[in-house]
């Protein structure tokens, strides 16, 4: 017999620590490998961790709410070492990330030729052997293996904007500000600060703190649009999806940015270079109990009106459901937020960084407009006026564009017909 | 470190302090830790330094030296018989011991370890009692345990005050040197000390329950140490259970029992070497709840983590292979682990050496580990015969054995029989944790000629043919 830690896996993509939400096994219990023990949340998307061990459950250190750092014991196992040797792969069919759960056991199945130095090297990096290219002669890991394999971790986080809390654009205060004692006026109430919330936080400050903000704000007469969603809605709605406003949006951004390349882009400014993304991923925003999401729909340029509002519905439900992974949830090259639906007017949204614009959305409400017929006439009409805001990164982008890029969007709002022919 | 009423506070107590225990208390100072280090000895060393491995080795090496003397005759070299001064053999062996136990206070001292002599007994997960101390307890952040083990008695006989009945600590006291010894159990802690009173004069015979001596060692490296004991020893009994023991007026009666009728043996005493128990007695540990073996070892992870997740344990009290030197790298990646290092104890050729003459030495995989568990392997070997140096020192009793991956010919395990085993096994330590192929190691030049010779060599046979040994 002997025991066996479970500490918190290596999730991935620069995440140190994730929430507990759920244990789900009791001490004395009997677990099979494979067998999901705890279900975490990392800064985003809620992950099932299955048993790397079959044995049963000694000690349990963990319990729902812990903030558990990457490398925590949590639980404690008595497995036979016999049948230990016996057994073959972690569990695969679970959905968990594979990366390092279980390194040690495999270890022992193959051994992966590496001398102490390099194996300590590995250790310290985080880095999992059999997922190292050797280079060395006869297949041996060498220490420079180890290295660049760290590297290769470290730079996408960096793409892909998880966010430190502790890096310098994060939320962590270099010198914190003392705080008075607010009890001391009246009755108070202390809520973690945590998991989505501080995700978001961090992203915000980030942005808020590095990207230049403009907003401009204009209207858009989506009357027609209007019109023609009524119409097509129930027939949306049988397929399985929902014609909402942001589902045009979606098209008219995704025949902006195809005209407008730098508003799909990113500054990177340690390599002095604009990076322009030739496919169009947009991100919506989504507010869930939970917090706020953006779940990432792909390749929206290529997608039918019917397809987008199947798939956004689809993702909507998900990330109100929680059941939206990592993958979802990255690769997003702009964000719309709509905020019509819940009453909003007028805003000024935070770019999601390291995008370079977001495109907000308020309540359509009927307004006495003017309208000026074919012979000069004008005439105050009711009509159904949305507000459109875009918030621009001026580091990238001027003002001309910003409004030049909103007028393709207005167009097509404005007039179904516009939207449709323009959509490639 | 707060006095007051006899209550020390301290950051990391480290309970033992043998190899475990003192490996573990030097890395975690030198780590920045503050440590505090109890014993119920006086001075730091543990059972290796005072009843086991020192004491042995000091005492092997005069055996085989009255060995080589007897030997020196047939080239040529007389000495006469040897005339032993028992006296000055155990002051011999007491200098060497607190020339070393010294070292380790001294190297405490300048390490800022504090010392304290006590029996510790945990009173809950954060607090130990102390017995026979000036200190009445000592409360903790963490806690390495590394109590070591004791010889297991046979069943129902304890060793006797008397000292008919001893276990290996009684033996290496050395309080004279009988006419006749049994020894119970074939094991290496047998074989040696059974060597050790050969060369003193004993008769010794060797029972062994199983039908071979060293079990789990390569036979094929076990038989030249046959031979030599066949000459050394009265008799080797295997397959051969002890019944009843009873002390006579004048000696020992044992009864041995095999296929046929049983035998009464009349030694003046009897060895019991039949291995070690974890020393878990007396710790308290049922206070704290924490996760036990079969055997009463304290269960831990590759991070030397007991089930709590603040108490340690290394070396011998957590089962194993009991071996100094696992137990000073699990002491360290203890230590480590608590300064909060990544460290993992990841060994891959454990090496475990034999002291008798011949000395038999392996490190990772065994043939039979291999055909145990089904592991593809390729097996070379060189006799020592084929070994100019071997020949010079009259010491042709010996084998090097390479065992090699049949794919990508990397070495996975080495063993030895002969002299110096002791010191040519690190090569083989070296090339597993290294990943070396055999042809790494057979390129590599050996000096000649030293026995090592007989390691590239083997490491050559890989290749298709060595020097001095035509392939078949």
């Amino acid at each position: 017999m002997t025991i066996k830690s479970f500490s918190m896996p290596d999730l991935g993509e620069g995440i140190h620590e994730a929430e507990v939400l759920s244990v789900l096994v009791e001490k004395g219990a009997g677990v099979k490998e494979g067998e999901v023990i705890l279900e975490v949340e990392t800064d985003k998307a809620a992950v099932e961790i299955p048993s790397p061990f079959s044995g049963s459950v000694v000690e349990i250190l963990v319990g729902p709410g812990d903030i558990v750092q990457v490398g925590e014991q949590m639980i404690v196992f008595e497995v036979d070492a016999g049948l230990e040797a016996l057994e073959t792969k972690p569990g695969a069919d679970t959905g968990a990330p594979e990366t390092e759960v279980v390194p040690d056991r495999a270890d022992r199945k193959t051994q992966v030729p590496a001398s102490p130095a390099t194996r300590r090297l590995a250790r310290e990096l985080g880095v999992d052997l059999h997922s190292v290219n050797p280079t060395g002669s006869g297949g041996i890991v060498l220490a420079d293996d180890i290295r660049k394999a760290a590297e290769g971790a470290a730079e996408q986080p960096e793409e892909e904007a998880v966010v430190d809390p502790s890096a310098p654009f994060g939320i962590k205060e270099q010198e914190p500000f003392r705080l008075p004692d607010f009890s001391a006026w009246g009755e108070i109430e202390k809520q973690p600060f945590r998991s989505i919330r501080r995700a978001t936080a961090a992203l915000m400050t980030r942005s808020w703190s590095q990207i230049p903000h403009v907003t401009c704000q204009d209207t858009v007469d989506i009357t027609r649009l209007e019109e023609f969603r009524q119409k097509h809605a129930a027939e949306i709605e049988a397929e399985g999806g929902k014609l909402s406003m942001t589902v045009f949006a979606l098209k008219a951004v995704a025949t902006a940015l195809k005209n407008f390349p730098l508003f799909n882009s990113t500054l990177d400014l340690e390599a002095q270079e604009i990076i322009i993304k030739h496919y169009f991923h947009i991100g919506v925003a989504v507010d869930t109990e939970h917090g706020l999401m953006v779940p990432v729909i792909r390749d929206v340029d290529r997608k039918s009106i019917k397809e987008v509002a199947i798939e956004l519905h689809e993702l909507v439900n998900k990330a109100r459901e929680r059941g939206v992974s990592r993958d979802e949830l990255l690769g997003g090259t702009f964000t719309i937020t709509n905020a019509g639906a819940m009453g909003g007017g007028f805003f000024s949204p935070i770019i999601n960084y390291p995008e370079v614009a977001i495109l907000g959305l308020g309540q359509g409400r009927m307004q006495p407009a003017v309208v000026t017929d074919k012979n000069g006439t004008h005439e105050i009409v009711p009509r159904l006026i949305m507000p459109i805001v875009l918030s621009f990164d001026h580091r990238v982008v001027d003002g001309g564009d910003a409004i030049r890029f909103l007028k393709v969007i207005i167009d097509s709002l404005g007039d179904p017909d516009e939207l449709l022919i323009t959509m490639i | 470190m707060v006095m007051g009423d006899m209550v020390l506070e301290t950051e990391l107590l480290v309970i033992g302090s043998g190899p475990g225990g003192y490996a573990a208390a030097f890395r975690a100072a030198d780590l920045g830790l503050e440590v505090t280090m109890v014993d119920s000895a006086l001075r730091p060393g543990g059972a290796c330094l005072f009843h086991g491995c020192i004491p042995s080795k000091t005492f092997l090496f005069l055996t085989e030296l009255i060995y080589d003397a007897r030997r020196a005759a047939e080239m040529g070299v007389s000495f006469g018989d040897p005339r032993i001064d028992l006296e000055r053999v155990r002051g011999w062996r007491d200098e060497v011991i607190n020339s070393m136990a010294d070292g380790l206070a001294l190297l405490c001292k300048r390490r800022g370890v504090e010392l304290i002599a006590g029996r510790a007994q945990f009173e809950d997960e954060r607090t130990v009692r102390l017995s026979n101390s000036s200190v009445r307890r000592i409360t903790f952040r963490k806690v390495i345990i590394a109590t070591g083990s004791r010889p297991i008695p046979l069943p129902g006989i304890p060793f006797s005050d008397n000292g008919r009945i001893m276990s290996s600590s009684e033996a290496l006291a050395l309080d004279d040197v009988p006419e006749s010894i049994l020894v119970i159990g074939g094991g290496y802690v047998g074989l040696e000390i059974g060597l050790i009173y050969a060369g003193l004069g004993a008769r010794i015979t060797v029972v062994e329950l199983q039908d071979r001596l060293l079990s789990g060692v390569d036979r094929d490296l076990l038989a030249p140490l046959e031979k030599r004991l066949s000459e050394s020893f009265e008799s080797v009994r295997l397959s051969t259970r002890v019944g009843d023991i009873q002390e006579t007026e004048d000696g020992i009666a044992v009864t041995l029992e095999s296929s046929g009728e049983p035998v009464i043996a009349h030694p003046d005493r009897v060895l019991v070497a039949i291995g070690r128990t974890p020393n878990t007695a007396g710790l308290g540990l049922e206070s704290i709840k924490i996760a036990r073996g079969a055997n009463g070892e304290i269960l831990v992870d590759e991070q030397q983590r007991t089930s709590i997740p603040h108490i340690f344990a290394v070396g011998d009290v957590t089962g194993g292979v009991m071996l100094a030197h696992t137990a000073t790298r699990e002491a360290k990646v203890a230590a480590e682990v608590i300064a909060g290092q990544p460290s993992v104890y990841d060994v891959r050729a454990i090496p475990a050496v034999v002291y008798t003459d011949p000395q038999i030495a392996w490190c990772g995989l065994t043939e039979e580990h291999a055909l145990k568990e089904n592991i593809p392997v390729t097996i070379k070997k060189i006799l020592w015969k084929y070994s100019g140096r071997a020949a010079t020192m009259g010491a042709t009793d010996g084998v090097t054995k390479m065992l090699a991956d049949p794919e990508s010919g990397r070495i996975l395990g080495l063993g030895i029989t002969g002299r110096h085993a002791e010191e040519m096994i690190a090569e083989g330590v070296l090339a597993i944790e290294m990943g070396a192929l055999a042809e790494d190691l057979a390129l590599c030049l050996h000096p000649h000629p030293t026995l090592s010779e007989t390691e590239g060599e083997a490491a050559e046979l890989f290749l298709g043919s060595s020097t001095h040994v035509v392939a078949k």
